[in-house]
């Protein structure tokens, strides 16, 4: 068993993928470097990412699975959990080692874990597309801030992108310190630099940077939950299990009475 | 300052939310004209109510003024309630508002009917042009479509709206006819038909490939609603008249809304009586058997069983009644097969007939796949399954299975009970 640690980036993985066929050790233990505490007994192999090498394995991948599995593989690294970055690499390995089609052997341990998590993000990326909400600020830039558990901004892009074509927007991932603007063109990446004069530890903006229809349309959106209620009805567990407090941050209806 | 529109709000709101679709799936309207929205097929919950439902689109009432007396509804004639009416500029401001901010899917519009049929139907197609041809907006909307209206008026709202449904109310004739003399099961059939038949046209239209661009027409289909308990109909009269209308009408969905009481008509269950929550659920999943399974509606429901189980579900209940049919092999059985078994979900036996390809399955693999083998393991075998002399009784089978899971809507049902 030798211990390869990577920088945790889509490239670094497909480049460890590339290197075990180089070296060809016997088993990996793929570390994200985050996480790696050194010891004195042994020597890690560090994998430098090479967009080359990431290049070749994404190809070599593309060959092997369906454009869908291709899209998961991805899709399930965004997760950015590293177990499955282990499941990850010895996903890789079986379908490079096997005939086509070995992707669909659900009986396989890496091939179980990488669907299973890959439903868990694809969940979260459907989850962010119906809890965003947005506000409209004084420039006309509609703003919403988001802690979602896995990376997803990437995978929200294009569907806020299609949505809402006529207006300007900014999606902000609090806890990854990053985010998305659409300037009617394009979805633009940006840092924390854009949004500097917004309290990010605060899910509403301030009234003085809110535009004048957005107090009465937040009012208007409470109001409307409130009566979507029917009280004979009530069934907190169920309420819970579909919208886990820990969304509850951000979304104003559930915050508490105006 | 915002009181008045805020009154209208909460009483147009209140007047709609008994009408319990919120589906904003089966379209694929797309943002072509670099406007406001699309709507996705598979439809997006963006929030929930404190009993779980999902909350997708604005559903509001036009107005909750009726001149009708419907003895279910909360706008009836006789009611001594606020009424209120939007014009028809506040709803669209409303609408476009809303969507900006991605709290909702779309509308969902209904109306009270004042005057006649068609002064009401002009003035929702009037809001639905201004949504979408003013604003451009290309969200979700589902209409109601008012019965009586002319053919013109319901044409033209095709155009429109994504969805266009119209209540049954109660699940037969005789039930409807005891409530709201004044209705017929009759006038709901013709304005559905007619509209089916429209999508119909427009279809095969553009298979003909003669016409280059073919509006879209109600792309998202029609549904209609019953209201369970209202009045006495069995389960299986409610299935058999909705496998009718899925069948004649090509219906999308056909919603079972638990009757919440809102009078004290004798006709009808006494206002703080508890809406019966578990049969609903019943309902639904009978629903789903038929429409995802492969259950034909006497197979679940007939003479002889005209009551859906209330300890079970259906599915558990049907293979309790039809032992024969079991075990299945898990590693031989066709697809349709193993979607009978209780405990495997569509999604599970797909991934069965993915994975069986590469050997035979174990237990261990299968509870990974996500059945529920607690639950199948009376009905299936597998790899590993050890060999069995004779097969154990249905009520014991059943016993088992009750031990172990503990049904939350039975819960509530009994701590409900158990308030009178
Ligand atoms: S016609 Fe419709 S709104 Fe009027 S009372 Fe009957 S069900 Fe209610």
């Amino acid at each position: 068993m030798i211990t390869y640690v990577f920088d945790g980036s889509f490239e670094g993985l497909l480049t460890a993928i590339f290197e075990f066929y180089e070296y060809k050790p016997k088993a990996v233990q793929l570390f994200w470097d985050r996480h790696y505490q050194p010891s004195m007994l042994e020597e890690p192999h560090i994998v430098t990412s090479d967009p080359a090498k990431a290049d070749r394995v994404w190809k070599g991948l593309k060959k092997k699975i369906s454009p869908e599995w291709l899209f998961n593989f991805y899709r399930t690294y965004l997760s950015e959990d590293p177990v499955i970055f282990q499941h990850l690499f010895e996903f890789a390995r079986y379908v490079f080692d096997n005939p086509p089609g070995a992707e669909n052997n659900f009986g396989n341990p890496h091939v179980m874990a990488v669907s299973k998590m890959n439903r868990m993000v694809g969940r979260e990326k459907h989850r962010f597309t119906a809890f965003i909400r947005f506000q409209q600020t004084t420039d006309s830039i509609y703003y919403a801030p988001a802690e979602p558990d896995f990376n997803i901004l990437p995978l929200i892009s294009s569907f806020f992108k299609k949505r809402f074509a006529d207006q300007k927007w900014v999606i902000y991932d609090v806890k990854r310190k990053y985010g998305l603007y659409y300037d009617l063109n394009t979805v633009e990446i940006i840092s924390y630099e854009f949004i500097q004069n917004v309290d990010t530890s605060k899910p509403l903006l301030p009234a003085n940077m809110l535009d004048e229809k957005e107090e009465l349309a937040d009012v208007l959106w409470k109001d409307y939950y409130k009566s979507t209620n029917i009280p004979a009805r009530k069934n907190m567990k169920l309420h819970i299990q579909y919208l886990p407090k820990r969304y509850w941050k951000y979304l104003n209806e559930k915050h508490e009475k105006n | 300052m915002y009181d008045r529109i805020r009154e209208k709000l909460s009483i147009l709101a209140d007047a709609a939310k008994y009408d319990v679709s919120c589906s904003s799936s089966g379209s694929n309207r797309k943002n072509d004209n670099k406007g406001l929205g699309n709507s996705h097929a598979s439809g997006i919950c963006h929030t929930y109510t404190e009993d779980g439902r999902c909350v997708s689109l604005l559903k509001i009432l036009l107005t909750n003024h009726c001149i009708y007396d419907c003895a279910f509804c909360v706008s009836r004639k006789s009611n001594d309630i606020k009424r209120a009416a939007f014009t028809v500029q506040e709803v669209v401001d409303l609408t476009i508002s809303f969507y900006r901010r991605n709290y909702i899917e779309g509308l969902f519009l209904s109306s009270g009917i004042f005057k006649d049929a068609d002064f009401t139907m002009e003035r929702l197609l009037r809001i639905v042009k201004k949504l979408r041809l003013e604003e451009r907006f290309n969200g979700y909307i589902h209409l109601k479509t008012i019965p009586g209206a002319s053919r013109e008026l319901l044409t033209e709202a095709g155009l429109y709206a994504d969805r266009m449904s119209i209540n049954l109310e109660m699940p037969t004739e005789t039930g409807l006819k005891l409530l709201a003399p004044d209705k017929s099961h009759e006038e709901v059939k013709k304005p559905l038909g007619f509209i089916q038949n429209t999508i119909t046209q427009y279809k095969d239209e553009k298979k003909t490939g003669l016409i280059k661009s073919i509006p879209k027409f109600v792309p998202a289909g029609q549904s209609t609603q019953m209201v369970i308990g209202a009045t006495p109909e069995t389960d299986m009269e409610i299935m058999y008249s909705a496998a009718e209308y899925y069948k004649n009408f090509k219906l999308k969905r056909v919603y079972y809304s638990g009757y919440i009481p809102i009078s004290y008509d004798s006709r009808m269950p006494q206002i703080g009586s508890q809406p019966p929550l578990l049969r609903e659920n019943r309902l639904y999943q009978t629903d789903s058997l038929m429409r995802f399974y492969g259950f034909e509606v006497h197979e679940l429901l007939n003479p002889n069983n005209p009551h859906l189980d209330t300890d079970i579900d259906p599915k558990l209940s049907w293979a309790l009644r039809n032992p024969e049919q079991f075990p299945v092999d898990i590693n031989t059985a066709d697809y349709r097969m193993i979607l009978r078994i209780p405990g495997i979900g569509t999604q599970s036996a797909l991934k069965i007939i993915k994975a069986r390809k590469f050997g035979k399955l174990r237990s261990d693999q299968l509870k990974k796949i996500g059945v529920a083998y607690n639950r199948a393991k009376f009905f299936m075998r597998c790899a590993d399954t050890p060999y069995q002399l004779n097969d154990p009784e249905p009520s014991h089978i059943k016993g088992l299975i009750l031990s172990e899971t503990n049904s939350k809507y039975l819960k509530v049902a009994q701590n409900q009970l158990s308030l009178f």
